[in-house]
């Protein structure tokens, strides 16, 4: 498959753009791999692509119930950062962060990484004094964080009403500079190129209907393709895991699934050059390339696996973003969707073997999933290839629980719906 | 989404808060026993289909109930209080002992 490159491009230029190549194949599915990944978003084409690359496992099927990048690889808001308070997440998506920032390179495919900047802006004393601290221990693992007074955030956003219409005044902020976003849709894209190119068969429209089992063990599965055999089996279903776990038995899990909904407005001109976030509320927003505002809220609050969302935290999330940006108010809202997030009890991931032989699982990224699909891929493929975690998702197990090791970023119990 | 209170009727979801999920089973107060705590605090069946849950009329009569609703369509089957579904599990457990 030929490179994408300026020479590719002009070449291409010249012969009318009719020689490019499908960026993957569709294979019909093999009888037998040596690995399954259920779920076709971009944590599993990650994990494909690291399974090929860094453990030598080609022999591998990405099965995927609908096409690449239908859920949430594409129902994000794009938002990249790594300003983590636990230590545990301080070096999972720092690590994440850090192959962010080359991974335009490493998959020849331009993801779009913008290191815009991601300002949470602190609307009390107590919020300052709070980022203060989580600032402070992001530096102590090396992760760049500034705090910013409120005639420097005035400076920075010249848009932004630093009095939120008189009930939230600004109180300064905390921005991480190599936080950004990128185009999540090239994510997927490059992920699922990289590994077909590897050798991985990306099976899309092949529903997984069941599990094939040999006493406890995992040996494979049946979807509406046909039956298919495997070594490992892993499931990277996000929002879908209760679902698919309960194929294999797997009655309950301290997962819940919730809508989030995200929110693009029409495209306006360059408004503001960065990730900000508020406060009081919660509410997140930046520019997307082509000039629509791009931003979200709180998850609905109910459980739900139907992907869209109720009226109410639509005007929430208007309210917000009209309050921080009372020059948006007369903006239209151009599309509002719903993506299904797996909301864990403690607001942290779950990346682990079992629970049954010859599983793996990857689930639990609340609304936090886009920023990790390197690091997840990365770490999940180490899991699978060695059958033992790496020490970056060693603390992210399935049993901790029931053992006391919550990692519990927000301090918030186990209620989902609050992290 | 409308929910019928039993106390006031049909309502609109912003006057509703969510209490969580209602398939679990907490302990007796005294228990030590801590995998049933573990469970009723951390486990959920999270079902994709007809889901059993608790809600609060916050913005009414701030009445508990527990409703039956489909987690595929929002499409709601049964609202009950949440104090016949509680006396009913208090005497499931006086008759158990």
């Amino acid at each position: 498959m030929a490179e994408y490159s300026f020479l590719s491009l002009l070449r291409n230029a010249f012969s009318g753009n009719t020689d490019w190549q499908p960026a993957w194949r569709k294979p019909d599915p093999k009888p037998e791999y040596d690995v399954i990944i259920i779920g076709g978003g971009g944590h599993g084409l990650s994990t494909a692509y690291y399974l090929a690359k860094e453990h030598g496992i080609t022999n591998v099927a990405v099965l995927e119930r609908g096409w690449i990048g239908q859920g949430n690889i594409g129902r994000n808001t794009t938002m990249i950062r790594s300003n983590y308070l636990l230590p545990q997440n301080q070096h999972f998506y720092e690590h994440s962060m850090k192959m962010w920032e080359d991974l335009a390179h490493e998959l020849n495919y331009n993801v779009m990484f913008s290191q815009r900047g991601c300002l949470n802006l602190a609307n009390s004393p107590s919020q300052l004094d709070d980022f203060a601290r989580r600032g402070n221990a992001m530096r102590h693992v090396g992760i760049d964080a500034e705090l910013m007074s409120r005639e420097q955030i005035k400076a920075f956003i010249p848009a932004l009403d630093m009095e939120f219409g008189g009930r939230f005044p600004v109180y300064g902020g905390m921005i991480q500079r190599r936080a950004g976003t990128a185009r999540h849709d090239a994510v997927a894209w490059g992920y699922a190129r990289g590994a077909d190119r590897r050798g991985v068969d990306i099976v899309e429209n092949c529903e997984v209907t069941g599990f094939l089992r040999d006493g406890d063990r995992i040996t494979g599965v049946t979807t509406s393709r046909g039956e298919i055999r495997a070594k490992k089996v892993a499931v990277c279903v996000a929002g879908s895991t209760g679902q698919v776990m309960k194929l294999a038995g797997i009655d309950r899990l301290p997962i819940e699934s919730h809508v989030l909904q995200a929110f693009v407005s029409e495209g306006i001109k360059p408004f503001m050059d960065t990730v900000v976030t508020f406060g009081a509320g919660h509410l997140y927003v930046t520019q997307s390339d082509k000039g629509g505002m791009v931003f979200g809220g709180d998850i609905d609050g109910y459980n739900t696996y139907a992907q869209r969302g109720n009226l109410p935290i639509v005007e929430d999330v208007m309210s917000e973003i009209c309050a921080m940006f009372p020059g948006l108010a007369r903006v239209r809202l151009l599309r509002s969707w719903g993506g299904i997030m797996d909301m864990s009890m403690d607001g942290t991931p779950i990346i682990t073997t079992g629970p049954l032989p010859g599983m793996y699982l990857n689930c639990g990224w609340c609304y936090g999933g886009f920023k990790a699909t390197p690091a997840s891929g990365f770490c999940f493929a180490w899991t699978i290839a060695r059958d033992a975690p790496h020490e970056l998702n060693a603390p992210f197990t399935l049993d901790r629980f029931h053992k006391g090791y919550v990692i519990d970023e927000k301090g918030q119990g186990s209620t989902p719906r609050l992290h | 989404m409308l929910i019928s209170c039993p106390y006031c009727g049909p309502r609109d979801l912003i006057e509703f808060s969510y209490q969580g999920d209602a398939n679990r089973t907490r302990p007796d107060r005294v228990s030590m026993d801590v995998p049933a705590w573990n469970t009723y605090i951390y486990d959920r069946v999270n079902t994709a289909g007809d889901h059993a849950e608790f809600w609060q009329h916050s913005g009414g009569c701030r009445m508990y109930m527990r409703v039956v609703r489909s987690t595929l369509t929002h499409a709601i089957t049964s609202v009950e209080p949440a104090r016949a579904h509680a006396s009913s599990a208090r005497r499931a457990k006086r008759t158990a002992r």
